[in-house]
């Protein structure tokens, strides 16, 4: 290597993943599709190291650790290294899910667990413990039909507003409040 | 749901970031902050009489001075704590720095002084009241700007909070300079900063609650 050692080296990965967030900070959707996959992917790695006795909750906690990537997309400086910001979030996350955990321990007794000793599944990428889809059920149809149209039929904005007869725009709207809720609801499971 | 439908629906809400966003909203309660210390200030106490004079005065304009430079201080580190990832460095020197100023001109001050009129220079005329005016003009500040680093992603709770009440505070005795008759340093070096202490203490206790997303 002839690099010059002032030049601060940047990790092929931070390189990538910096680029397409950028761009999804411009609106690009696709590019933040394959930001968030690529994230997921090493996050979810990341996760399992770090939590090793809560493997069943990983694919949660990276969960809400993507929601909170996504509502916090207007903190992240252009020029600044991805990977502190992002680390700073997962550890915020991570943190304050163990402070849950370890108050919701504290309120049962351990012998509850019994039963629970064979339920551990660890096929990849584990489901996620707590199901997203029955919190989206408790929100009011006009925040819930965009997301389950987007998510279960993978109907483009243009598909959904034709279906639905909203506009593009609206049903983007009401992806995003859906979003915003479905947020909400994860914090007041853990309050 | 599964990880990837979560990360389909969120990629159909990728709106456009505007980059200004972040400084605006914290530009919003900055505004929010000073209107509301100087409409509270304008309608219940109002300003001095001989204002136009006292501002030919350098203490007048001293004055001014420690909590303008506490509140850039402050602005800088709430901003800083308000991003993920992004450490506070040199805002903490910038905080110090008005602070022990003001305090080894105070101590100079009183190191002069005759001895029996060392208390009235630290007492002044309104001991009693000046903290608690500088805190209750603080606190539109306080609501305004954590109600902006709510929408903000900081990660360190309490601190922000403390930060977000010191700026606050700082703008509370800006605004109640207009109104303050104590020309004496030891009085301000001592009532001032507590005055900012309290919205400070009101802050970093508040801030795990409030702060939380």
């Amino acid at each position: 290597m002839t690099g010059d050692p002032q030049t601060a080296y940047v990790h092929p990965v931070e390189e990538r993943l910096r680029m397409q967030f950028v761009r999804s900070l411009d609106g690009d959707g696709a590019a933040y599709n394959v930001f968030l996959r690529d994230l997921a992917t090493h996050l979810r790695g990341y996760l399992r190291r770090r939590l090793p006795n809560l493997h069943d909750d990983v694919e949660d906690v990276l969960q809400e650790v993507l929601l909170a990537i996504h509502r916090s997309r207007h903190t992240y400086r252009r020029d600044e290294p991805l990977t502190a910001w992002v680390h700073a979030i997962v550890r915020y996350k991570m943190v304050d899910f163990l402070r849950a955990h370890a108050r919701h321990e504290a309120l049962h007794d351990p012998l509850d667990d019994a039963p629970d000793l064979f339920a551990q599944a660890s096929i990849e990428p584990a489901e996620a413990r707590r199901d997203l889809g029955k919190l989206l059920d408790e929100l009011p149809e006009r925040q819930k039909l965009p997301i389950l149209h987007v998510k279960i039929e993978g109907r483009s904005i243009a598909e959904v507003a034709q279906l639905t007869g909203l506009s593009e725009p609206a049903v983007k709207i009401g992806v995003h409040r859906g979003l915003k809720a479905l947020a909400l609801k994860i914090r007041g499971e853990r309050s | 749901m599964r990880t990837d439908t979560l990360i389909a629906v969120l990629a159909v809400d990728a709106r456009p970031v505007n980059p200004r966003s972040f400084e605006r909203r914290l530009a919003c309660a900055l505004g929010a902050a000073l209107g509301g210390a100087l409409v509270l200030l304008l309608f219940g106490y109002g300003v001095r009489a001989d204002l136009l004079q006292l501002a030919a005065t350098p203490i007048f304009w001293a004055k001014l001075a420690l909590p303008l430079t506490l509140a850039c201080a402050a602005l800088l580190a709430t901003a800083r704590l308000a991003r993920p990832g992004v450490t506070v460095g040199r805002a903490w020197t910038g905080l110090a720095i008005p602070a022990v100023l003001v305090w080894i001109a105070a101590l100079v001050m009183l190191w002069l002084a005759p001895g029996d009129a060392r208390v009235a220079l630290v007492l002044g005329r309104t001991w009693r009241t000046c903290s608690l005016n500088i805190a209750l003009l603080s606190l539109p500040g306080l609501i305004a700007i954590l109600v902006a680093l709510r929408s903000l992603a900081p990660t360190r709770l309490p601190l922000t909070g403390a930060m977000a009440g010191l700026l606050a505070g700082a703008i509370g005795a800006l605004a109640y300079c207009l109104r303050c008759q104590e020309p004496a340093v030891p009085f301000w070096a001592t009532w001032y900063l507590l005055g900012m202490a309290i919205p400070t203490a009101v802050g970093a206790l508040l801030g795990r609650r409030v702060l939380h997303w």
